[in-house]
């Protein structure tokens, strides 16, 4: 016998309200395609470019608990911030983030990232230089890299000391979108 | 020594079971109240479940979880005996037939033939499910046959 949709809704919206997972995810449709969200009550834990959940289930399952369930109550002021963000509405998130299961050294950096505002960008050396480790580019871009809550944490902003894009986790077309959204696109 | 089963992100569990568990559920309530027993089953499971210790025998386990509320539920709401619905739709094969009177049958007798003849599951894992032993599931399942037997002959 299927389970409807209604009776799936039901479960999941009441396994959130009881308060009863590690971790809630969801898909949003934006701009630069469909993301994977993922929160935990601490806050935003996950923003993936690859919105198959298959690939995140277990990784979210080891840094969180194994309680995950897709329930889209818990991610709504998330999906409320970025759509604003992709329409020019909002420069900053006020969403709390969940780095808990990330290594001190990549969390300095993604805590420095996180105070490159809206609009500019920043060098992997400039960002190395910031955490007081100026030789660090390379490990500045490992970090960056393995972000796991791209746009939010905003390693868009972060490009070579040449300006060129070098990189980004989910595709240079993406990055440079992002950069245009925000009027920093340099040359 | 039995190797160790990871224990699957709670999706995966509930999107491979949530299916069979209404099903069961429907045939030992009827419809109406297995869409409640349904949701309680699955929030005992979630409440219960990151305090497994392995992801074996999860199957047995959830099927246990829902005999329970089953029984709950039915203990609460008497008269008993109100029809079981043949659920449309079903992918299980037909050799259930005897499952499908079952409705006639006391709760826990009908929760031993459905799960021996429904889903088959050992009576090991449908002593577990009732809180009794294997051997009084054993019992349960046969007693619950025999009568079914005497009204149908």
């Amino acid at each position: 016998m299927s389970v409807t949709s209604e009776i799936d809704r039901r479960f999941r919206e009441a396994a959130a309200a009881e308060g009863l997972l590690d971790v809630a995810y969801d898909l949003a449709d934006t701009p630069i395609g469909p993301l994977l969200l993922a929160a935990t009550p601490e806050g935003i834990c996950r923003i993936s470019f690859d919105p198959e959940p298959e690939r995140e289930l277990d990784a979210l399952a080891r840094a969180f608990g194994v309680r995950v369930l897709r329930s889209p109550r818990p991610l709504d002021t998330a999906r409320r911030e970025l759509d604003e963000y992709f329409e020019g509405a909002r420069r900053e998130f006020d969403l709390s983030v969940d780095l808990r299961p990330v290594p001190e050294f990549q969390r300095v950096v993604l805590t420095e990232l996180a105070r490159v505002p809206f609009g500019s960008v920043e060098t992997y050396g400039g960002l190395a230089a910031r955490i007081g480790k100026p030789r660090a580019a390379r490990a500045v871009g490992g970090a960056l890299n393995r972000n796991p809550v791209p746009i939010v944490v905003p390693c868009h902003r972060v490009v070579g000391s040449t300006g060129s894009l070098v990189g980004y986790g989910g595709g240079l077309e993406r990055k440079e979108r992002l950069l245009a959204l925000e009027g920093a696109l340099l040359r | 020594m039995m190797e160790a089963v990871a224990i699957p992100p709670f999706e995966r569990f509930y999107e491979e079971r949530k299916d069979e568990v209404l099903g069961y559920l429907a045939r030992l309530l009827g419809r109406e109240t297995a869409e409640d027993a349904f949701q309680e089953t699955f929030l005992r499971a979630l409440k219960a479940y990151d305090r497994l210790e392995h992801g074996r025998h999860l199957r047995a386990w959830v099927f246990t979880i829902a005999t329970r509320v089953a029984l709950d539920e039915r203990r609460r709401r008497r008269p008993v005996g109100e029809p079981v619905e043949i659920p449309v739709g079903d992918s299980r094969p037909a050799y259930a037939e005897l499952e499908h009177l079952a409705g006639e049958l006391p709760p826990t007798e009908r929760a031993a033939v459905v799960l021996r003849y429904g889903y088959d599951l050992s009576y090991d894992d449908i002593g577990a499910a009732l809180g009794s032993s294997s051997e009084a599931a054993r019992q349960a399942a046969s007693s619950g046959v025999r009568r079914l037997r005497r009204r149908h002959e």
